[in-house]
């Protein structure tokens, strides 16, 4: 029998390995793949409240970051892609402008 | 409603001057001069009926300025018969010497900029004047001494005019210092600033002797500093560096007034503090009788009649000592007039010249014939020869002095007049007579100056007439009333004509003039006779009785070198050194490590905020 446990199991998984994928991964497109686990697992656990407290307000919330999400990758990868074009690099510690 | 229109319309024109028509010269004259003609219309029916009305209810309109708890402050008119005639002598010479300035400053390169300040003089005075508090009259205060700053350092440029204006501006805040602590010694006891509430609790007899004479003192600190009384004259004469259209409105008949308006406003407060009245008594004889002596040994033409009108603020302050507030303030008016017209036909003379000592001038007459004759009619005014109007206004005075019964400060009165024929005498004698000194060709100055000289001298000749004592009701009269409208009774007695002072003081000026015209009408003059007969009075006189040498020496310099170098040392060590340049380091220091931090590495920012999640999470476990 699936619990709610499992599911929180399962999404602070996720969430763990996307931030370990966020702060160790090197190439940027993997970081960018990392935060979409971090959102899906914060997706898993909003779908398992719904499910859990009978309320579908957690599930309106899953769609609408499904859409926010899609239009965020489509953006940030438009971005990498432009990025690489200049720099030849998809390295996150080469991409350092920003600093004093 | 009128009444505001009046303070606020010189105000718009001023702040119009200057952002807008700065550089149309043109317009901002006219715009100036209409200002204050506009002004002078709007005071005009308040003074025609004032003859029908001398026992006129004060109007009072007012609104609340500030107000927090336990103090209010109002911005108020208050329109009575004395400050109607004030307000008719500020709007009506201020007229004519804008017109005249618009002929005088011509082609000067600051044209538009001495308009500007021209109205926000006038706005200021009037100000003064329409004070119903004395909060308000103290702020308007303050205002013409800025515009007087910055008139008399109008030439700033020239070095003498910049010094000069800082004298006259720093000098003014000894005597202002006096009198905001006066205001606050009255409200103290009072309760209000409000002039009639002030007079009532007086009246009430609310307020203990030793306040009031204390109040009154500290008040009249304000009027020694604006009047330039002795001993904080010192300014006045220095202040002739402005342009003469500016002595003549600020340095003569109006701003150098406002003190002697003051401390009639105030007279209540000075009938309830007898002894203090005799302190302001002597010291406005004193100051009458030096500056006229004083006078007698100056070559500068705005010099002598700047000095001639120290004298005259020294009356009026006399007659105010001694209970003629009526006097005073019938002096103050034709004062105002005479004086204006001697500075604008000195003016003229100066224009004409180009230079200020009368030792160049001489035989003057046939070439300008306006000017000496409006000039003329002026310093008999100026004298009190009958039956000119300073006649009429100094005889007031006199008798207000007889009677109070100071014979000493009577004697005075007479020697101050005496010596005034001498001086004024010897000035008319050696600029317009005398042998020919000067270079070049001097010529009659155009009709824009003219005309407003020949306005004033009718003015001077006759204005005296308002005082003339079969006249019912008289000028004394509504300043009276001007008391006992405001439940004032029995502060001023009655001044008559007294045949006995009349005849004295007539024989006083008779007798200085022929003095003075004896000795300087003979041929071959070059300079003053007087420098080689009596060589050390000579040189007290003119160096003014060494008072600002004395205060050169004592105050000033050990102000220069003692605290003027330790406010410096402070300033330059720990004010700017220590405490500006000293933050100013620690934050940049503190800027440089912080810096640091930027790294531009995405992750390492991560990696913070991650390790912040999770500090977070320990704590509220921790909590929970």
């Amino acid at each position: 029998m699936l619990t709610i446990f499992h599911y929180l199991i399962l999404s602070f998984l996720l969430f763990s390995i996307g931030v370990a994928g966020v702060l160790l991964r090197r190439n940027i497109i993997i970081v960018l793949m990392s935060l979409e686990l971090i959102f899906n697992s914060v997706n898993i656990s909003l779908a398992a409240f719904s499910y859990y407290l009978q309320s579908l307000n957690g599930t309106v919330f899953v769609i609408f970051n499904i859409t926010v999400a899609a239009a965020e990758v489509a953006i940030g990868l438009a971005i990498l892609v432009s990025v690489y074009r200049v720099r030849k690099t998809v390295n996150v510690e080469d991409l350092d402008e920003m600093r004093y | 409603m009128d009444i505001w229109a009046l303070l606020v319309i010189p105000l718009i024109v001023s702040v119009f001057i200057a952002l807008v028509t700065r550089k149309n010269e043109e317009l901002s004259s006219y715009l100036s001069i209409g200002a204050v003609v506009i002004g002078f219309l709007i005071v005009l029916p308040y003074l025609l009926k004032l003859p029908g009305d001398p026992h006129m209810h004060p109007i009072e309109q007012a609104f609340t300025w500030i107000s927090i708890k336990g103090l209010k402050i109002e911005m108020g008119t208050l329109i009575d018969p004395l400050s109607i005639i004030m307000l008719f002598v500020v709007t009506f010479v201020g007229s004519l010497i804008h017109i005249y300035s618009k002929g005088y400053m011509h082609g000067d390169p600051g044209y538009s900029r001495f308009f500007a300040c021209l109205s926000l003089f006038i706005f200021s005075m009037l100000g003064i004047v329409l004070s119903n508090n004395l909060i308000m009259i103290f702020v308007f205060w303050e205002l013409v001494g800025l515009a007087s700053y910055l008139l008399i350092g109008y030439y700033f440029e020239k070095p003498s005019a910049a010094d000069a204006a800082k004298k006259a501006f720093l000098v003014n805040r000894i005597g202002d210092f006096g009198f905001i602590l006066g205001i606050f010694v009255i409200y103290y006891a009072t309760g209000t600033f409000n002039f009639i509430e002030v007079e009532h609790h007086i009246a009430a007899g609310h307020v203990s002797s030793g306040t009031l004479t204390l109040a009154a003192l500290l008040i009249f600190c304000g009027a020694v500093g604006k009047s330039a009384q002795f001993p904080l004259h010192v300014w006045l004469p220095d202040a002739m560096e402005g342009p003469t259209p500016v002595s003549a409105l600020i340095h003569a008949a109006t701003m150098v007034a406002a003190g002697v308006y003051m401390l009639a406003r105030t007279s209540f407060l000075y009938a309830a503090a007898p002894d203090a009245m005799v302190i302001v008594a002597y010291i406005g004889g004193f100051t009458a009788l030096m500056a006229a002596l004083i006078a007698l040994a100056q070559s500068d033409i705005k010099r002598i009649i700047a000095f001639s009108t120290l004298s005259s603020l020294g009356y009026m302050v006399l007659a105010i000592g001694v209970g003629g507030t009526g006097a005073g303030m019938f002096y103050l008016m034709t004062h105002a007039f005479f004086k204006a017209l001697l500075f604008l036909g000195a003016g003229s003379v100066i224009h004409a010249c180009h230079t200020n000592e009368i030792w160049e001038m001489g035989q003057l007459y046939p070439k300008m014939k306006t000017t000496a004759v409006t000039f003329f009619l002026g310093s008999l005014a100026m004298m009190g020869v009958f039956p000119f109007s300073g006649f009429w206004s100094k005889d007031e005075i006199l008798s207000a002095t007889f009677q109070s019964g100071n014979y000493f400060l009577f004697a005075m009165g007479i020697l101050t007049a005496f010596i005034t024929a001498v001086f004024i005498s010897k000035l008319v004698v050696v600029t317009f007579f005398g042998d020919k000194k000067y270079h070049g060709h001097p010529h009659e100055s155009p009709k824009v100056m003219t005309i407003p000289l020949i306005i004033l001298s009718v003015f001077a000749v006759v204005a005296g007439f308002a005082g003339f004592p079969g006249l019912e009701p008289n000028f004394g009269t509504f300043v009276h009333t001007a008391g006992a409208a405001l439940g004032e009774h029995g502060a001023h007695a009655e001044h008559h004509f007294n045949f006995m002072v009349a005849s004295l003081s007539t024989i006083a000026v008779l007798g200085g003039i022929l003095l003075g015209w004896s000795i300087y009408s003979r041929k071959g003059m070059k300079s003053d006779v007087m420098a080689e007969r009596l060589p050390f009075t000579y040189k007290f006189l003119e160096n003014r009785f060494y008072i600002d040498h004395i205060y050169d020496t004592y105050f000033v310099a050990w102000i220069y070198n003692g605290l003027a170098k330790i406010l410096n040392y402070i300033e330059v060590n720990i004010i700017i050194i220590f405490i500006i340049n000293g933050s100013a380091y620690t934050v940049r220091q503190i800027g440089k490590g912080l810096r640091l931090t930027t790294t531009g590495q995405l992750q390492n920012y991560a990696f913070v905020m991650v390790g912040g999640v999770l500090v977070l999470m320990i704590i509220f476990a921790a909590i929970l």
